[in-house]
């Protein structure tokens, strides 16, 4: 079973029917246990940093992801379900950054481009030997974003320019993101959250 | 490598049904919308838009019906626009699977819910929709609301203005003069619009022949609405895709290996 995390984040509907086109059951969860014992758990996330921090926190989901990982089991977090995997956020309306989940670390900022939010489809450098990417490297991905990290984390790196460089992509062990959207990206997010469950 | 342009078509709903008129008027029948949709994210739509101008409230129910129906069988963004009046009805339209939401009359009754919205969902969800007609105003191009029924004396590029510094994440900019004539593309329009904003620019209005969306991108647009050229079948979305590939402009291709 996949349980994608409820914390109050916008449309969990197409991520649901997207994951479970993948064969597993899939369930919409805020439910600290449940979200502990699926058997891949995805932080999906639309908006702001500190509000996704602040609905995380209302389900204690910063200890859920942390002991997932701890215990060896996958996550996969998608867009700011990526971004607060990291220590920090620098989109902020108080002046100061804010604390991620901490599991890389490293910060994430905005991104340097005369157009923002990066909105649209774009191609990505997938890692070498990626398993998320697997067959699907030359393909082009729906990204939403004004902010992202530009530091290499994790085992494998697959990443975009838009402006700038950066990291489209993280797997590290039992833990991956993405900062687009596979559940909107169409065949090619299909294949891509195939590839994920298959992992599991 | 580069972000590609986007091709969206639009799917006028009322009571359930895809309609499409001429300058907002004589409104024909055009098809079933998930049935529709579904044809769309086949043929490569890189977005879809849903206008909802139901005028009553079970017009709207069955409206977000179709949205239901429709994300849950179609894996690219969908926008939903059409009687967004508050925080809670985008609550809900993001519930039922729509991914961001255009507003366009309630935003300029009150401007602030354009910063409601978006302190609550973050920027990106949210489209301001821009009617705009050639009026007497200090650009020459003025908003107009009720689906281009009624003036409003605002000039659009001081709204365009505005709207960006309360936080809206992309702007879609209607020409209500070329909508639906398949003349065209305001070029200048979109133009004058480019110059004034730093967010994504959706051209909707006037598409008809294949140059003409090569225009609006020359023009500074970032996607390319349309919707009768597309329901009545005068261009495929490859097509489109296919013109624009050989002029050099980036786009999705959606053959997978």
């Amino acid at each position: 079973m996949i349980a994608i995390l409820d914390y109050g984040s916008g449309n969990l509907r197409s991520a649901e029917r997207a994951f479970a086109t993948a064969g597993h059951d899939v369930v919409v969860t805020s439910d600290a246990n449940v979200a502990f014992e699926a058997d891949g758990l995805v932080v999906p996330g639309v908006g702001a940093f500190a509000a996704c921090m602040k609905g995380l926190q209302t389900i204690n989901g910063k200890e859920i992801i942390r002991k997932r990982i701890s215990s060896e089991r996958s996550v996969l977090g998608i867009c700011i379900g990526m971004q607060i995997l990291f220590s920090y956020g620098d989109e902020h309306s108080d002046g100061a950054p804010h604390d991620g989940v901490g599991i890389w670390d490293a910060i994430v900022t905005k991104i340097t481009a005369p157009i923002l939010p990066h909105m649209g489809w774009n191609t990505v450098e997938a890692a070498q030997g990626s398993t998320l990417m697997k067959g699907i490297e030359d393909q082009a991905f729906y990204f939403v974003h004004s902010f992202a990290a530009k530091e290499p984390v994790g085992v494998h790196q697959t990443w975009t320019t838009y402006g700038e460089k950066f990291l489209s992509a993280v797997e590290d062990g039992y833990v991956s993101a993405t900062q687009f959207h596979p559940e909107k990206s169409g065949v090619a997010g299909l294949a891509l959250i195939k590839n994920w469950s298959n992992s599991l | 490598m580069s972000l590609s342009i986007r091709i969206i078509p639009c799917l006028d709903v009322t009571e359930g049904r895809v309609v499409k008129g001429v300058n907002f008027t004589n409104l024909v029948d055009a098809g079933d919308p998930v049935e529709m949709a579904e044809l769309y994210g086949v043929e490569g739509a890189d977005e879809l838009t849903f206008l909802d101008i139901s005028a009553s409230s079970a017009g709207r129910e069955t409206t977000l019906d179709v949205i239901r129906q429709t994300a849950e069988q179609v894996f690219i963004p969908l926008t939903v626009g059409g009687g967004v009046r508050s925080v809670e009805d985008v609550n809900r339209l993001l519930r039922a699977g729509a991914d961001k939401i255009s507003i366009n009359t309630s935003a300029i009754a009150r401007p602030q819910l354009i910063a409601e919205i978006a302190d609550r969902f973050g920027s990106q969800v949210l489209v301001l929709s821009v009617d705009a007609r050639r009026a007497r105003t200090a650009s020459g191009f003025e908003v107009t609301t009720h689906g281009g029924r009624e003036g409003t004396d605002i000039d659009a590029l001081a709204w365009v203005e505005k709207a960006c510094a309360l936080g809206v994440g992309e702007i879609l900019l209607n020409s209500m003069d070329a909508d639906g004539t398949r003349a065209g593309y305001d070029i200048s329009m979109i133009t004058a619009v480019r110059e004034v904003s730093n967010v994504p620019l959706i051209a909707s209005g006037g598409a008809g022949a294949l140059e003409d969306f090569a225009a609006a991108l020359d023009a500074g647009a970032d996607a390319l609405l349309a919707a009768s050229v597309f329901h009545f079948g005068i261009h495929r979305i490859g097509d489109v895709k296919s013109y624009l590939a050989k002029h050099n402009y980036p786009v999705r291709t959606t053959t997978m290996k």
